[in-house]
C-alpha cells in the first residue's frame, strides 16, 4: 500500500501561496528525492506533510488515513519523522538524551532501538555522553537522523541532509541514508545536491516555482536532458 | 564581614529560588515575567492566612520546633502554599499569556502584560490585608547561634539555607533524571524540534509555570520567616531576581542559582559601606555592569 500520498497541495505563509497544486507519492521502501531550484517550495512541501504548515488546499494520506492539517506531534504519532535542515538537534542535551527525546512519545522500552541507532552510527555510541552542541556538522546530522529514527517511523522526511557539510561527509551521509532505507524505512528527501540525490532515489520529483514540473524514476530523471541542463549543471 | 557574607548567602538562597523561576520561564515560555515577585508576596500572605486562620480553626496546635520560630503549622502551610501558587502561576498563563502566545505577540507585549498582572496581584493584597508589616509569629526572638569568626546565625536562617538547597537539588534531579525534566530542557533548547519530536510543548509550559511559581512561593515564605511580610516585598525582589538570572546567563538554571548567591552576598556586604536602602541599587548596578561587559552572563547562557 502506498505509504504517503499528497494531492493538490496548495500551501504557504500568510497571503502568499508557495506551493500550488503539488502532488507527491511515496511507495513502501522507496527513497523519493525532491529536487529543484531555490525557492521551488521543496522544504515547504515537507513542512506541509508534517503539519508544521497547514495546507490551504489538498489532501495528505498516510497509508489509508488522512493526516491533512494534523499538528506535528500528532503526525509523529502516526508514523512520520521529520529532520529539519537547521537546528535539528538539542544542543545542550547529550547525544543519549537527544535519542531519548526522539522517543518521547514511546511508552515501551526503547533501549533496543537506541542500540540499533548506535549500530547505524557507531561514532554516536562513543560520544553518547557528550553534548550535541559540541559535535561537528556531520555528527550533528547523524544525531538529527538518529533522533528521528527513534520512533521506528514508516516514513522519514529529510530536509537537505547534506547542507553545509564537507564533500567527503556528504557521501557518508548519503551512504547512511541508503543504509537506513535498507532497514525498511521509506524516505522523502529534499536536496540541493540533485545529482547525488537522484542517484540513490527510486523515484524523483522536480519542483519549480511551487509546481510539479516532472516526476519519474531516479534513473530516468538523471538521463533526462532537460533536467540535466536545468538542474544538474549540464 | 564574615557575618555579612553569611547573611548574604541566606538572602542569596532566597533570591536564587526566585531567579531560577525567572530563568526557566524566560528559557521555555520566552517571556520576562515581571510578576514573579508577586508570586513571592502571594505565597507569604497565603501562608500567613493558613498559619494564622485555617490551621488554628482546624485545631493544629501552635507549637514551635526547638530553637526555630515556627512549628507544625508552618510545615503544613509551606508545601500547601507552594502547590497553590504553582496553580496561580498556571492560571495566569491560561488566562492571559497563552492567548498572547497563540497570537504570536512580541516579547515586549508579554513582558508588559506581566507587569499589569504584577500590579493587579499587589493591589489585591493591599485591599485584603492592608499595607501593614506582618510576621508569621510576632514577638518570638530566638537566640542566635555563635559560630567561629564571630558569626551569629539564627536557627531560622539555617532552616532557610537547608530548604533552599533541598529544593535546588530536587529540581536538579528532576531536570537531569526524569523524562519530563529532560523534555523541559529540550524545549528550552529548541522548541520547534521539541514539537517535531512529539513533545507537548504547551504541557511543558504548564510544568514550567508550576515549578517557577512553586519555587517563588518557597522564596516568599522563607523571606517572611527571615524578615517580615509586606505587600511590596515581592516587587522589591524583581530587580535582584532579574540581576541574578542575567548574571547566571538567562535561561541557565544553574547560573541563576549561583547568580542569586552572588547578588545576595553583594547586597549584604554593601551595607558595610552604604545605607541598607541602597541594596537594590547595588543589585541594579551589577545587572547593568553584566549587561555591558558580558550580556550572555558569567556562564555563557545556553549553548547554541
Amino acid at each position: 500500500m502506498t505509504i504517503l500520498k499528497a494531492e493538490n497541495i496548495t500551501a504557504g505563509y500568510t497571503e502568499l501561496d508557495i506551493l500550488q497544486d503539488v502532488h507527491l507519492k511515496v511507495e513502501p521502501n522507496q527513497i523519493v528525492s525532491i529536487i529543484g531550484p531555490n525557492g521551488a517550495g521543496k522544504s515547504t512541501l515537507l513542512k506541509s506533510i508534517f503539519g508544521i504548515l497547514k495546507p490551504r488546499e489538498g489532501h495528505i494520506f498516510l497509508k489509508s488515513e488522512e493526516i491533512t492539517g494534523l499538528k506535528p506531534n500528532k503526525v509523529a504519532r502516526k508514523g512520520i519523522s521529520y529532520v529539519p535542515q537547521v537546528s535539528n538537534v538539542f544542543p545542550s542535551l547529550t547525544i543519549q538524551e537527544n535519542m531519548e527525546m526522539g522517543a518521547f512519545i514511546r511508552t515501551d522500552d526503547f533501549s533496543k532501538r537506541i542500540d540499533e541507532v548506535y549500530d547505524l552510527f557507531p561514532t554516536l555510541r562513543e560520544k553518547r555522553r557528550q553534548k550535541a552542541g559540541q559535535l561537528s556538522g556531520g555528527q550533528r546530522q547523524m544525531v538529527a537522523m538518529g533522533r528521528a529514527l527513534m520512533l521506528d517511523p514508516l516514513l522519514l522526511l529529510l530536509d537537505e541532509p547534506s547542507a553545509g557539510l564537507a564533500p567527503l561527509l556528504v557521501s557518508t551521509i548519503f551512504e547512511k541514508i541508503v543504509e537506513i532505507n535498507q532497514t525498511g524505512v521509506a524516505m522523502a528527501i529534499v536536496e540541493q545536491n540533485a545529482k547525488e540525490a537522484l542517484k540513490m532515489a527510486d523515484y524523483g520529483y522536480v519542483l519549480a516555482m511551487g509546481r510539479n514540473v516532472l516526476d519519474d524514476t531516479g534513473e530516468a530523471l538523471l538521463d533526462n536532458e532537460e533536467v540535466g541542463r536545468l538542474y544538474l549543471g549540464g | 564581614m564574615a557575618e555579612l557574607i553569611v547573611y548574604g548567602i541566606v538572602l542569596g538562597s532566597i533570591i536564587a529560588l526566585g531567579a531560577i523561576g525567572i530563568t526557566l520561564v524566560y528559557g521555555i515560555v520566552r517571556m520576562a515575567n515581571f510578576a514573579h515577585g508577586e508570586f513571592m508576596t502571594w505565597a507569604a500572605y497565603l501562608a500567613l492566612f493558613i498559619v494564622t486562620v485555617v490551621l488554628p480553626w482546624l485545631g493544629v496546635p501552635d507549637s514551635t520546633f526547638g530553637p526555630l520560630s515556627f512549628g507544625w503549622r508552618m510545615l503544613i502551610a509551606f508545601p500547601v502554599t507552594m502547590v497553590a501558587v504553582a496553580f496561580i502561576a498556571i492560571f495566569f498563563d491560561r488566562l492571559l499569556y497563552k492567548k498572547l502566545r497563540f497570537k504570536k505577540s512580541s516579547a515586549v507585549i508579554l513582558a508588559m502584560s506581566s507587569l499589569g498582572v504584577s500590579f493587579i496581584l499587589r493591589m489585591i493584597i493591599l485591599i485584603v490585608w492592608g499595607a501593614d508589616y506582618r510576621f508569621f509569629r510576632p514577638g518570638v526572638m530566638r537566640p542566635a547561634l555563635e559560630l567561629p569568626l564571630g558569626i551569629k546565625i539564627r536557627p531560622d536562617q539555617i532552616f532557610i539555607l537547608t530548604v533552599a538547597l533541598v529544593l535546588v537539588v530536587l529540581l536538579y534531579l528532576f531536570l537531569q533524571k526524569t523524562k519530563m525534566g529532560k523534555a523541559m530542557r529540550a524545549t528550552a533548547d529548541n522548541t520547534e524540534l521539541a514539537l517535531i519530536s512529539g513533545i507537548d510543548t504547551e504541557g511543558i509550559v504548564m510544568w514550567t509555570w508550576g515549578i517557577g511559581g512553586g519555587l517563588a512561593a518557597a522564596a516568599g515564605i522563607l523571606y517572611g520567616i527571615d524578615v517580615q511580610i509586606h505587600p511590596g516585598m515581592g516587587w522589591n525582589f524583581v530587580i535582584p531576581l532579574f540581576a541574578a538570572a542575567i548574571l547566571g546567563g538567562i535561561g541557565n538554571m544553574y547560573g541563576a542559582f549561583v547568580g542569586g548567591l552572588v547578588i545576595g552576598v553583594a547586597e549584604q556586604v554593601s551595607t558595610a559601606f552604604l545605607l541598607p536602602t541602597y541594596k537594590l541599587a547595588v543589585a541594579f548596578m551589577i545587572m547593568i555592569l553584566i549587561l555591558f561587559i558580558r550580556p550572555q552572563g558569567i556562564f555563557g547562557g545556553s549553548e547554541k
